[in-house]
């Protein structure tokens, strides 16, 4: 346990760096990357437990610490954790667990007792079963529906799913993301749902983020992103993917290695280091995220997209080559 | 490495002062005036004033401390209240002896404790284990002061075989190793090995246990390896811990030694120390803490330094 | 004596039940009881620190002689004597009674100076731990500070300066031990405090001090608890040993470690009866020690 002499010695981790995009009202964003990317720090800057040191939060029009107090974030914006256990305190009953947060607002006891029995109906747990047991009482699965339950308690708009079913078995896992889809309708909800298995991101979303190395690298609808695969590494890692259709195959070739160090990540293209199509300038310079194909709602960070990057794929290296 | 061992040695420094603060500061805690064991009661308010200036404690605290800590940089402690004499040579004439018995109550304590926790934990579970861990655990509750008086019982009032206090023949304080000394050393070495003994039976016996029941022992086994062969890999994981185990326990060799040296009249600081207490002698206690702490201190900075030695995992770091 | 404080920390596992006993709810301690109730030594020490404790706290109430009269024509009588079983001291006072109230001052100093090192400690270790940051900084270097000194030589320089007595003796030995609950208390709330339900509590929009008293103190507590109840023992020992050096409890108080020192000049004469009171020590050491072993051992504490 040795520490330094007046402050533990961390090196910094920038786990996001210049992430910059927006959710719309009612749509479901779905993030992806390996793990390490920096998924969960996003969700975690998103609520507020992680502060920003440069760039801003704007929630509804209003901006963390101008506008926006952490309190009324927290009115908006509400959080699903990754990990079931850790999730909920062993000590407290699971009416007390939805309970918590209605009486820190001021609800009376009564009332917030009343809501988390409504609500662990919705979530599809008998109150009169459940409403007294301690989360280690419950499976993997019905703790995950308390943690919702909690997190509607709060009445937020904006829910950030952070590896909400990742930890289920595949049967409990689709129940849970069918609730999910439901009390999305329901409560008229924005999510943000992270994973880092893109079968569920593609399943639940609307528009997809790919994450690596704490960057956004494509961004865009579902359908397009699928689609097209503007990123190598989108298109590594949906190569990746086991799939059930043996004539579904691709020609990219498959991640290789694991990813590089966070605290020193590569110069230039992050992925320049993985990527088969890496040119000396993809180590040189960090390539803009440009729109593919021309698709307004469609952008990807990589070089070989930009038409001025000298990348000999580039639009602009093609062109290049035809003078020669 | 570099790093470590440079971080490392930085760090004695604030401890270091930290430590001369709180012992700066015992002399302050005291209530009353740290000059009323020596000053007459008949003493005028002149003269206590006198007193007070001639010792320096008429000055602001940060100023007293200043002075103090400038003159313990030069080795000058200041002067015994009760004998007048300086801190400094009293304490470097006892901590001789106090680091003599701590050293051989190390060399009983320290192989013993290891062996009977290896054999403990190798054979876990088994009779054997239970008696290991029996002893261990009378050895960690027992206070030493009075183990030291019931050995005195035994091996020199009943028994008559060996000397009961001093440190050497004819109320000798200064030590040699030769066979008239040892004989007198033996007891309190003991009974300051004991505590020691156990604590570090208990934790690699804890440790040896514990690695033996993990998976990459099966597969050493799994791949041949022999019973020596596999004893190797446990003794190179079980070493780092137990370093750090036995260099906090000199930390109790030093301290213990106090009440040890009480029991034994062994001229050591223990010796000082109680003299100082019942006389308030308070310089003399101050600078006797700050030696014995300093000495604890260097203690573990020269165990942390070895640590890299036999752990690879703080190489890196 | 142990009194070299190890700060081995009760692990909070990160993920605490999963893998674990399941979680410290009600159903959790009753499982910790039942192991722990089916422990022969542990059981055997808990009923003789019982015994113990009714018998000094209930001390005027049993059939006692005065711990405090004497008689010069009956000193030292050895063990078995008509009218004092266990014979008398250096000043012919009834050994027995001695015993017994002596141990109501040896119990005393030693455990309040723990309990009242559990409350500090927590709270400084809690504080830290959970605010982090300058805090954490300022109060752990401190913490460092005072591990630098050997718990004994710490005990004896305060208590040395404070001059003997017993809230003196209380004092320094408090002293003493909040260092090494803090740093266990700061540790176990660093992870808890890294646990999602803290964050779904901070999010929840609660105040600080409302997620500590909900979600932190009930589940960092317990290790804590079962950390400082193995420091009974060498508080005990460190104790009558201040004593035994003159610093704690003043004469004519019976006390077991000033009783061991007062008595030492009769080793010639009564080596058994001059050795009762440390044994007395002893004993109930080794039983604070042994139970602490099996609670640690109920709870799947290793060691």
């Amino acid at each position: 346990m040795r520490k330094g002499i007046f402050n533990r010695k961390t090196n910094a981790v920038r786990a996001v760096d210049g992430v910059s995009f927006t959710v719309a009202k009612g749509e479901t964003l779905g993030i992806v990357g390996e793990s390490g990317c920096g998924k969960s720090t996003t969700a975690r800057l998103l609520v507020g437990l992680e502060g920003i040191d440069a760039g801003d939060l704007i929630f509804d029009g209003d901006r963390l610490g101008v506008d926006l107090s952490l309190k009324d974030l927290w009115d908006g914006v509400q959080m699903v954790f990754q990990d079931s256990y850790a999730s909920l305190n062993p000590r407290l009953t699971i009416e007390e667990t939805i309970a918590f947060g209605p009486k820190m607002r001021g609800v009376a006891a009564d009332e917030a007792r009343r809501l988390a029995h409504e609500l662990l109906g919705r979530v599809g747990l008998a109150p009169a079963r459940f409403a007294g047991r301690y989360p280690h009482e419950l499976s993997g699965g019905q703790r995950q529906r308390v943690n919702i339950a909690r997190s509607l308690a709060m009445k937020p708009r904006l829910i950030i799913l952070d590896e909400a079913v990742s930890a289920l078995d595949k049967s409990v896992e689709a129940q849970v993301l069918n609730l999910l889809r439901e009390l999305k309708d329901e409560f008229g909800l924005t999510y943000v749902f992270i994973s880092h298995d893109l079968n569920v991101v593609r399943y639940v979303s609307d528009r997809i983020m790919v994450m690596y190395l704490g960057e956004v690298v494509e961004i865009g609808p579902v359908a397009a992103v699928w689609e097209k695969r503007a990123h190598p590494y989108t298109a590594a890692l949906f190569a990746a993917m086991p799939s059930m259709d043996p004539d579904n195959r691709t020609e990219v070739p498959p991640l290789a290695g694991d990813p590089p160090n966070p605290i020193d990540p590569p110069s230039g293209c992050r992925f320049h280091t993985r990527c088969s199509f890496a040119e000396p300038v993809c180590g040189k310079t960090r390539p803009k995220s440009v729109a593919v194909d021309g698709a307004a709602d469609h952008d990807a960070a990589c070089h070989m997209l930009d038409p001025i990057s000298g990348h000999s794929k580039s639009a602009g290296g093609s062109r290049l080559e035809a003078a020669e | 490495m570099l790093a470590y061992t440079l971080q490392r040695l930085l760090y004695v420094i604030p401890v270091a002062f930290g430590v001369s603060v709180i012992c700066f500061m015992l002399v302050h805690i005291a209530p009353g005036d740290p000059l009323t064991a020596v000053m007459p009661i008949d003493a005028t308010a002149e003269q206590q004033a006198a007193m007070r200036a001639e010792y320096g404690f008429d000055k602001p605290l940060p100023v007293q401390f200043a002075i103090w800590f400038g003159n313990a940089l030069q080795g000058d402690l200041g002067a015994s209240i009760a004998t007048g004499r300086s801190v400094s040579s009293e304490v470097s004439r006892a901590v001789g002896n106090t680091l003599i018995l701590a050293f051989a109550a190390s060399l009983i304590g320290f192989p013993l404790g290891i062996f009977f926790g290896f054999v403990a934990g190798i054979f876990k579970d088994t009779l054997i284990d239970r008696a290991v861990t029996a002893f261990a655990i009378t050895g960690v509750s027992v206070p030493n002061y009075w183990l030291g008086i019931v050995l005195v019982v035994i091996f020199s009032v009943t028994l008559g075989w060996l000397p009961s206090t001093g440190a050497g023949p004819g109320g000798s304080t200064n030590w040699a190793w030769d066979f008239e000394h040892l004989r007198f050393i033996i007891l309190p070495a003991v009974t300051l090995a004991v505590v020691p003994m156990g604590i570090v039976t208990r934790t690699v016996r804890a440790l040896v246990g514990d690695i033996l029941s993990q998976d990459f022992v099966g597969a050493l086994r799994a791949k041949g390896l022999s019973q020596v062969g596999v004893l190797r890999h446990v003794v190179r994981n079980v070493t780092p811990t137990a370093l750090s185990v036995v260099g906090l326990q000199l930390g109790y060799l030093l301290g213990g030694s106090i009440l040890i040296e009480t029991v034994f009249n062994w001229p050591g600081t223990g010796f000082l120390l109680s003299n100082a207490i019942f006389q308030r002698d308070l310089p003399l206690l101050q600078g006797t803490i700050l030696v014995l702490a300093l000495f604890f201190v260097f203690a573990n900075l020269i165990v942390d330094l070895l640590q890299p030695l036999v752990d690879p995992r703080i190489k890196r770091g | 004596m142990s009194t070299t404080v190890d700060t081995k920390v009760p692990a909070v596992p990160a993920r605490p039940a999963a893998e674990q006993a399941p979680a410290q709810s009600k159903g959790y301690w009753q499982g910790v009881g039942a192991r722990l109730s089916r422990d022969p030594v542990a059981m055997v020490c808990a009923g003789l620190l019982t015994l113990l404790l009714a018998a000094v706290v209930f001390a005027p109430l049993l059939p006692l002689a005065d711990p405090f009269t004497g008689s010069m024509i009956s000193r030292l009588k050895p063990i078995g004597t008509e009218g004092h079983i266990l014979g008398t001291d250096e000043l012919g006072r009834d050994m027995l009674a001695r015993l017994i109230y002596g141990g109501r001052l040896t119990l005393m100093l030693g455990l309040l100076p723990v309990i009242f090192a559990f409350l500090i400690g927590t709270f400084l270790g809690v504080l830290a731990g959970y605010v982090g940051g300058w805090l954490n900084t300022v109060i752990m270097r401190t913490v460092d500070v005072f591990f630098a000194f050997p718990s004994i030589l710490l005990a004896i320089a305060i208590s040395g300066a404070l001059g003997a007595g017993i809230v003196n003796s209380l004092v320094s030995l408090t002293i003493v031990f909040i260092p090494p609950i803090t740093r266990v208390a700061e540790s176990v709330t660093a992870s808890v405090r890294s646990l999602e339900y803290v964050d779904a509590a901070r999010i929840s929009g609660a105040r600080a001090l409302t997620v500590v008293r909900v979600h932190v103190l009930g589940n960092v507590m317990s290790p804590i608890f079962v950390y400082a109840t193995s420091l009974t023992s060498v508080s005990m020992i460190l104790a009558a040993g201040l004593s035994f050096l003159g610093l704690g409890v003043k004469p004519p108080q019976p006390e077991w470690g000033l009783m061991l020192n007062t008595l030492r000049t009769a080793i010639y004469i009564d080596p058994v009866l001059a050795a009762l009171p440390g044994a007395m020590i002893f004993l109930t050491s080794l039983c604070l020690n042994l139970l602490s072993d099996g609670l640690r051992s109920a709870m799947n504490i290793k060691d």
